[in-house]
């Protein structure tokens, strides 16, 4: 048994016992859908009828239906595409680099947050596969033998690089999210009682018993599927980032795009994480797995990645000035004072100066305030890419060409219908899935739960004595 | 063939754990421990030996670099070389990212599809779970009792007697 400190908060509360958890997590499960879930439910399926209506356009007539031009090749498609893979690389973080750094804290969020990966995986590969105007012929991405209708594939391209690392990293999150599920499945189909919930539940749990052996090399999978999934998240945006990067269009043509994406990915995947789980908690009514302790955890994570950004967005403005390339220099004074300076101070502003409200505790532990700020922060990443990608390429190196970029509402509609996709995906799981890892808040329940027999221990994280009192 | 087991329920770890420890210094084979989530220590106890499954997933990852290398500079190399950039046809550097996410899905799934394997975990109706309050609360463990032996008071004794709320006996249709 691991020593926790007195004066850690505890990160379940309520006096919960092994029971509880199960009948906590699983009775959202088990119960009839409530009223709230449905009409949240109604609300993302009409998303998902608008996502749908704009594929159909843009595959009938073609990407014409964007307000794509000939300056403007990449825009909202790209921007929605690089928004989304970054939301996702939140949850990589939680389940791989905080089980590598033992941080318990993240046992309760890690599923939710995982989910929120894979269905954002998906949306963002939405639009690369729609950009590519003829999506049957996707396929060509792929290295086949050249009687299939390419030659092979360009292995120099980051934009291949981008097709291996999406795919490896949507496979082995949804891999590992599986491996997490299993134990989970096992304690529905357990306590399962009409027939077709206990075999579907039988099927997905795959005949899992919870035997020492298993549970041993379960552990052992689930450390190794973390220590990959650590470099690979990095790769993945690394690699997002050298699409722009590799190229020589001014303002994407940096060596600090690497870990700037990667640290703005992580950013913003934090923020949706929060938005989704204040939302759950509420729901679900799981306030006591879902602490404050855990929304002020992440608060910290998004003030670290949003100062490096913030960071980053001045390095970038400094180094195209010190750069002393004219073109470089006017790409970033375009940006902040062009005709498209609104995007660049809602980017400033949303990204830079909302998050550092969170160096004061009580906005860390408000959930409004958390709430309302981790908005802001979707909304200020979304302009992020969008001002990279757009401002770059609207004034190119002949003003004859230089142009304006405006979507049309199929482009909105695709936009939104990805988010409806999102959320329809969302709310299936948290009403069919353990929304909370219970074999893990378990196995940290004694280090790390509140005790309700020890009034005057209530509100500190318990030592071993105290726990050999209530567990006898 | 039936196979009769006897099953101790505890709703303690840290009793479970001494438990096992006398039950196995009693000279009593232990069939199985099935418990809601991963015990720390339990694998010392039980005399489990480490998972080598690390290394499944080493030699996986190694196949998946050779073989992501072994593709890359075959295609444009050798089979259908082509001058893209100016760049050497076999541009190494270049491909280092398709060689690096090849190593992980390669090693990831070698290893989650062995540990399918030998944990002889597939999806199926049929469940064999001994007693269902093992994937809940409690910790369960079974002793399979020898052919022959009709009596198992023993048993039951020494199980209680190292702090089991419950002993229970269970047939199982093998």
């Amino acid at each position: 048994m691991q020593h926790v400190s007195p004066i850690r908060e505890p990160l379940v509360t309520g006096g919960k016992t092994y029971h509880d958890i199960t009948e906590d997590v699983c009775r959202q499960v088990e119960a009839k859908p409530n009223a709230r879930w449905a009409a949240a439910l109604a609300v993302a399926l009409v998303g998902l009828a608008i996502f749908i209506y704009s594929t159909y356009r843009t595959l009938w007539f073609g990407i014409g239906e964007w307000g794509l031009n000939k300056t403007v090749g990449w825009a909202w498609d790209i921007t929605n595409f690089v928004w989304w893979v970054g939301i996702g690389h939140a949850g990589t973080l939680i389940s791989a680099i905080l089980l590598l750094f033992r941080q318990k804290w993240r046992t309760s969020i890690n599923r939710a947050a995982e989910a929120m990966t894979i269905f954002a995986v998906i949306c963002a590969a939405m639009f690369p596969v729609l950009h590519m105007g003829r999506p049957w012929l996707a396929y060509w991405v792929l290295p086949l033998p050249n009687t299939f209708g390419s030659l092979w594939v360009n292995f120099n391209s980051p934009l291949l690089w981008d097709v291996f690392a999406i795919s490896t990293y949507f496979s082995v999150s949804l891999v590992f999210w599986y491996i997490g599920l299993i134990p989970d499945f096992a304690t529905i189909r357990d306590r399962a009682t009409g027939p077709i919930a206990r075999r579907a539940y039988a099927v997905l749990s795959m005949g899992w018993t919870g035997s020492a052996k298993a549970w041993s090399r379960h552990e052992t999978v689930s450390l190794i599927l973390a220590g990959l999934c650590t470099p690979l998240v990095l790769s993945v945006h690394t690699i997002v980032s050298m699409d722009f990067a590799t190229s020589v269009i001014p303002g994407w043509h940096t060596t600090i795009f690497p870990p700037y994406f990667v640290a703005g990915a992580i950013f913003s995947g934090f923020a949706m994480v929060l938005t989704l789980m204040i939302i759950t908690r509420k729901t679900f009514k799981l306030e006591d797995y879902i602490t404050l302790e855990h929304v002020e955890s992440m608060n910290k994570v998004i003030i670290l990645t949003g100062s490096i950004v913030g960071v980053a967005y001045i390095t970038e403005f400094f180094i195209a000035w010190y750069s002393g390339v004219e073109y470089e220099q006017y790409a970033f004074i375009n940006r902040a004072t062009g005709p498209y300076w609104w995007a660049y101070w809602s980017m400033m502003t949303c990204n830079v100066i909302t998050p550092q409200l969170f160096w004061f505790r009580s906005i860390r532990r408000s959930l409004t305030a958390t709430f309302i700020i981790s908005i802001f922060v979707n909304i200020g990443m979304w302009f992020e890419r969008f001002v990279i990608i757009v401002t770059s390429l609207h004034r190119d190196f002949l003003p004859s060409s230089w142009a304006m970029f405006s979507p049309t509402i199929i482009d909105i509609g695709v936009y939104v219908g990805t988010i409806g996709l999102f959320f329809t995906l969302f709310l299936l799981f948290a009403k069919f899935f353990p929304v909370i890892n219970m074999f893990e808040v378990k196995a940290i329940l004694k280090s790390s739960s509140e005790v309700k027999h020890h009034p005057n221990d209530a509100m500190h994280g318990t030592n071993k004595d105290s726990h050999t009192n209530t567990h006898p | 063939m039936t196979k009769k087991f006897v099953l101790g329920i505890y709703d303690d770890e840290d009793v479970l754990l001494q438990a096992i420890e006398n039950v196995r210094a009693a000279g009593t084979k232990i069939y199985e421990v099935f418990s809601p989530y991963p015990i720390h220590g339990i694998d010392d106890v039980l005399g489990i030996k480490r998972s080598r499954l690390p290394i499944v997933a080493f030699l996986c990852g190694l196949f998946g670099m050779c073989f992501a290398l072994w593709m890359q500079i075959w295609m444009l190399g050798f089979d259908w070389p082509m001058i893209i950039g100016g760049k050497p046809h076999i541009a190494l550097p270049a491909f280092i990212p398709v060689t690096f996410e090849l190593t992980v899905l390669c090693s990831a799934f070698g290893m989650v599809i062995t540990f399918f394997i030998v944990t002889k975990l597939k999806p199926s109706i049929k469940v064999n779970v001994f007693d269902k309050r093992s994937t809940d609360d409690k910790y369960v463990m079974a002793i399979e009792v020898k052919e022959g032996v009709t009596d198992i008071s023993a048993l039951n004794n020494l199980l209680r007697s190292n702090g089991a709320i419950e002993v229970n006996e269970k047939e199982v249709i093998k």
